[in-house]
């Protein structure tokens, strides 16, 4: 017998007789100001986020905000002109040295402050993640409430790769101080476009 | 109704007074309390220890003292929540089973069957009440701070009707005191410890007496203090209940 | 390797209680943890519910195993996933190492995974010349000390930042005397961030696998497991066979759990959902059962295989805060760990259902409302019943039945230690006394109770009648 036949036969054999799945219907969240609740989580969480009328105010903000003389780059084709274009085809090693990283996401979700993205948005899966500083562009409109309703418009998902980004990235592993910029960005800001 | 007195063994041994005020408390509101002569223990001691099975004495002869009475009421919630959980009997399942249904700790009785509304109790003291762990999970006498779900508190109740007595809040309102039984002796560094921990709590926050309704909590604590040449004294619940001027 | 060679909870327990100062630091870190989460809970109304819906849901995961195990497998088939099966520790080793070694790896990043580290992973693959390095800050931390963790999801809650300092000073070269956390944390992720770019392949956890879909879930807060796995040629996944869950939607319910349970945060940094491969790279799972089928068969306790590793059982329990995770001599410890440790070695974890008070505040913290003081109960009867208690215990367990299940001899033995602690207290006031340690004992009262009632009885009818 294989191993796999050996422990499937001994789960079959020990499992307890079946119960039912509970109905998760009923969770819900409430968009009573979810804008700013959205904004308010993000903030406390440790990071920096802005409701801005359009893009060129992301671009002005973005000249504000980060060195413009270090590597940028970008998945959004209209900022070319001011950051490099990530493609799928460059190996992911070669973002090393990649200080700011301009992205969109898919949608954000007020109760936690994370935003939604999967692969098609990232260029490269490494790039949210081995930039110094990542920049996320959204429209305020695509925001839920919980990540109830964030499971629903994710569905099965048709991505290699998706995941929630929360902030920067943190630890407490040191006498529970908190460090931002941990492994992944030393800090996380988020434009909203209010459209 | 009658009222059959369960007084722990190590209460009966150690802490008369508080099984004195018991029995006059309930005395004084009108109850017709007996008490079986002939009872010893609860069989706690063993069953937690993993010894259940040695129990089963113990549980006999608690049901040939207590069956015959409409409540059974006792000043140690420990003590009452092993009989509601535990207490089984091949030859008398029924009669155990209604046990197991009648039978009270002190406080929950005072405000869920006679539904006391005011005392003739005087106690002008500050006082830091401690949650005893069965008390507090087992019998459920106050809402424990780990759930999300609405404030209450049975001992709080009563001691709100006392005269003159001033509960202090602490940092940690509900954290065990580290007696537990077999391990006050099996994990003594970290029983005195934990009851270290809780005597400190309370002190600094000004409380004169700790009380309780388990005295395994409060001689564990008392012991603490004791040998700390502490000013701070432990009191039964049912003996501040039971005060007057 | 540091350990604990022999040695049970009450005295692993006993040294670490020694230095004071430490235990209250050590303590009080772990209460704020535990109040994090308290004000986290209390901002869902539906807190309650949802420990329900999450219970409910594992259970069923429980008792559907075996479908959802086919199913998942196959998902992850059609995603191009490799899937292995492990039935023990050594065989997911073996398996860890056979794929390296396909490939001519010779080195890996780890990000957290409690299952390799119940495996001794790391040993093995070092011993066969692969070398591992722990990404996760905590891990990275206790394994250039050559220490286990002592927290599930903070691995070196016990250690000062001074302490932390002085490791890096002998492993990194850092300044002798430097402890500000964020200055080594710098320097930390400096260094790792070399690793993460010439390693070839990069090992992580499942926190959640859906069987509907064949994916997993792996929450960081850190992004260590992101950074090596997308860097990565291979990438594994080692799981334990219970960390499936049913549907997609659940994953709301858990994620929403997890990290106010185990730290106060409404959810982690990073919750990377990984399905398919990247272009050119290897993706496998290896599903792991070492001793979870045993578990399962155990009707009282197979309820801990729901156990989602937040450790906020650890963060509440006054045992664990005041002993340290250490004490307790298994990869996995505090409350979860001394109801899942003896089913894996009986008589080397005799001990831990026995390192608690059975206070209950576990079980109402536990996101999955596992009844975990009731198991820790219930174990005890277990190891009593296959002779695994300590023989003085079972003798003198035997001696307090015969005494308390008969009135006469209870009586004559409460009137005896009564009278001897009022006469001649050095008997019982001695250093062979445990109790007598730290604590003074109760003073023997002149009269019990049953003396005092039975003398004033009539009185007392007296006062019934009026």
């Amino acid at each position: 017998m294989t191993t796999r036949e050996i422990i499937l036969e001994a789960v079959l054999k020990n499992q307890p007789a079946a119960t039912a799945l509970p109905d998760v219907s009923e969770f819900k969240g409430d968009r009573t100001n979810i804008v700013q609740t959205y904004i308010d989580v993000f903030k406390t969480i440790g990071g920096a986020a802005y409701l801005v009328d359009d893009l060129v105010e992301v671009r002005n903000l973005l000249h504000e905000n980060f060195d413009f003389t270090k590597r940028i780059v970008t998945t959004l084709p209209n900022l070319t002109d001011i950051a490099e274009l990530v493609t799928a085809e460059n190996d992911p090693h070669s973002f090393e040295d990649v200080e700011v990283a301009i992205i969109k996401a898919h949608f954000s979700v007020a109760e936690n402050g994370a935003v939604w993205l999967t692969d098609e948005l990232m260029g490269q899966r490494i790039i949210p993640f081995i930039c110094q500083h990542l920049a996320v562009i959204i429209r305020a409109e695509d925001i839920v409430p919980t990540l109830h309703e964030a499971y629903e418009i994710i569905g099965t998902g048709d991505y290699g790769f998706g995941g929630f980004i929360g902030g920067p990235s943190k630890t407490a592993d040191i006498e529970q101080a908190l460090v931002l910029g941990a492994h992944g960005p030393l800090s996380m800001t988020v434009y909203m476009l209010k459209q | 109704m009658t009222v059959g007195l369960f007084i722990p063994c190590y209460v009966n041994q150690f802490y008369p007074n508080a099984a004195k005020a018991t029995l006059e408390l309930l005395q004084k509101l009108g109850v017709d309390v007996v008490y079986p002569t002939k009872q010893t223990c609860c069989g706690q001691p063993m069953a937690n220890s993993g010894f259940e099975h040695l129990s089963q004495g113990c549980n006999d002869l608690f049901i040939e003292n207590f069956s015959s009475f409409d409540y059974i009421v006792g000043p140690s919630a420990s003590c009452v929540l092993h009989i509601k959980d535990h207490l089984h009997s091949d030859k008398a399942a029924v009669k155990a089973s209604e046990i197991r249904s009648k039978i009270y700790e002190l406080v929950e009785f005072l405000t869920d069957v006679l539904k006391v509304e005011k005392l003739d109790a005087s106690f002008p003291h500050k006082v830091g009440l401690h949650h005893s762990c069965h008390g507090l999970r087992g019998l459920y006498l106050s809402q424990m701070s780990e759930l999300n779900a609405a404030p209450f508190s049975k001992p709080k109740q009563l001691l709100n009707m006392v005269k003159g007595l001033e509960q202090i809040s602490l940092d940690r309102q509900d954290e065990c005191c580290g007696f537990g039984g077999t391990f006050c002796v099996s994990e003594e560094a970290v029983s005195v410890k934990m009851g270290k921990d809780r005597i400190t709590d309370h002190s600094k926050n000004g409380a004169e007496y700790i009380t309780s309704s388990d005295l395994s909590c409060l001689m564990h604590l008392e012991g603490i203090l004791h040998r700390n040449k502490s000013k701070v004294k432990i009191v039964h619940i049912a003996e501040i209940l039971n005060s007057s001027l | 390797m540091k350990g604990t060679l022999n040695k049970d909870h009450a005295e692993l327990a006993e040294a670490f209680i020694k230095d004071e100062e430490r235990v209250d630091w050590h303590d009080g870190a772990l209460w704020f943890i535990r109040a994090k989460r308290d004000l986290a809970s209390k901002k869902i109304s539906e807190w309650e519910t949802l420990r329900e819906a999450a219970s409910q849901i594992k259970t069923n995961v429980l008792s559907n195993l075996h479908q959802y195990l086919l199913q998942f497998e196959e998902n992850l088939k059609k995603n191009g996933i490799i899937v292995h099966w492990a039935d023990n520790a050594e065989e997911h080793n073996e398996i860890v190492y056979s794929i390296l070694k396909a490939k001519e790896i010779t080195q890996m990043v780890k990000s957290k995974s409690m299952l390799t580290e119940e495996c001794h992973l790391n040993e093995y693959l070092e011993e066969r010349g692969i070398e591992v390095v722990n990404s996760d800050l905590g891990e990275y931390i206790q394994q250039i000390d050559n220490e286990p963790p002592s927290h599930i999801v903070l691995p070196c809650i016990h250690k000062r930042k001074e302490e932390i300092g002085e490791l890096f000073h002998e492993h990194l070269g850092t300044e002798k005397g430097l402890s500000d956390p964020t200055l080594l944390a710098r320097v930390a992720r400096k260094h790792l961030r070399n690793i993460f770019l010439t390693r070839r392949a990069a090992l992580t956890g499942v926190n959640f696998a859906v069987a509907e879909t064949g994916e997993y879930v792996v929450c960081t807060n850190e992004g260590n497991a992101d950074m090596g796995a997308h860097l990565s040629e291979v990438q594994i996944a080692s799981m334990g066979l219970e960390k499936i869950i049913p549907q997609k939607k659940h994953l709301a319910v858990f994620l929403r759990l997890l990290a106010r349970s185990a730290t106060g945060q409404p959810i982690t940094i990073y919750s990377s959902h990984y399905k398919k491969p990247r272009k050119g790279q290897e993706m496998h799972l290896i599903l792991v059962d070492a001793g979870r089928t045993r578990q399962l068969a155990r009707e009282d306790f197979r309820g801990s295989l729901k156990c989602i590793k937040c450790g906020s059982c650890m963060n509440t329990c006054p045992v664990y805060r005041k002993s340290g995770g250490l004490s307790y001599h298994n990869t996995i410890s505090g409350p979860i760990g001394a109801i899942l440790a003896p089913n894996l070695d009986m008589r080397k974890h005799a001990d831990l259902p026995y390192a608690s008070t059975l206070c209950g505040s576990c079980s109402n913290v536990c996101p999955v409302k596992i009844n975990i003081h009731e198991q820790l109960y219930k174990w005890r009867q277990v190891i009593v019943k296959e002779g695994y208690a300590a023989n003085t215990k079972a003798l003198s367990m035997k001696a307090m039945a015969w005494t308390l299940s008969s009135p006469g001899s209870f009586t004559t033995a409460g009137k005896a230690g009564r009278w001897v602690m009022h006469n001649i207290p050095f008997v019982m006031n001695n250093k062979l006394n445990p109790w007598y340690k730290q604590r003074d004992m109760p003073e023997g009262p002149k009269e019990s109770f049953s003396q005092w009632y039975v003398k004033n009885e009539v009185d007392n009818k007296k006062n019934n009648s009026k």
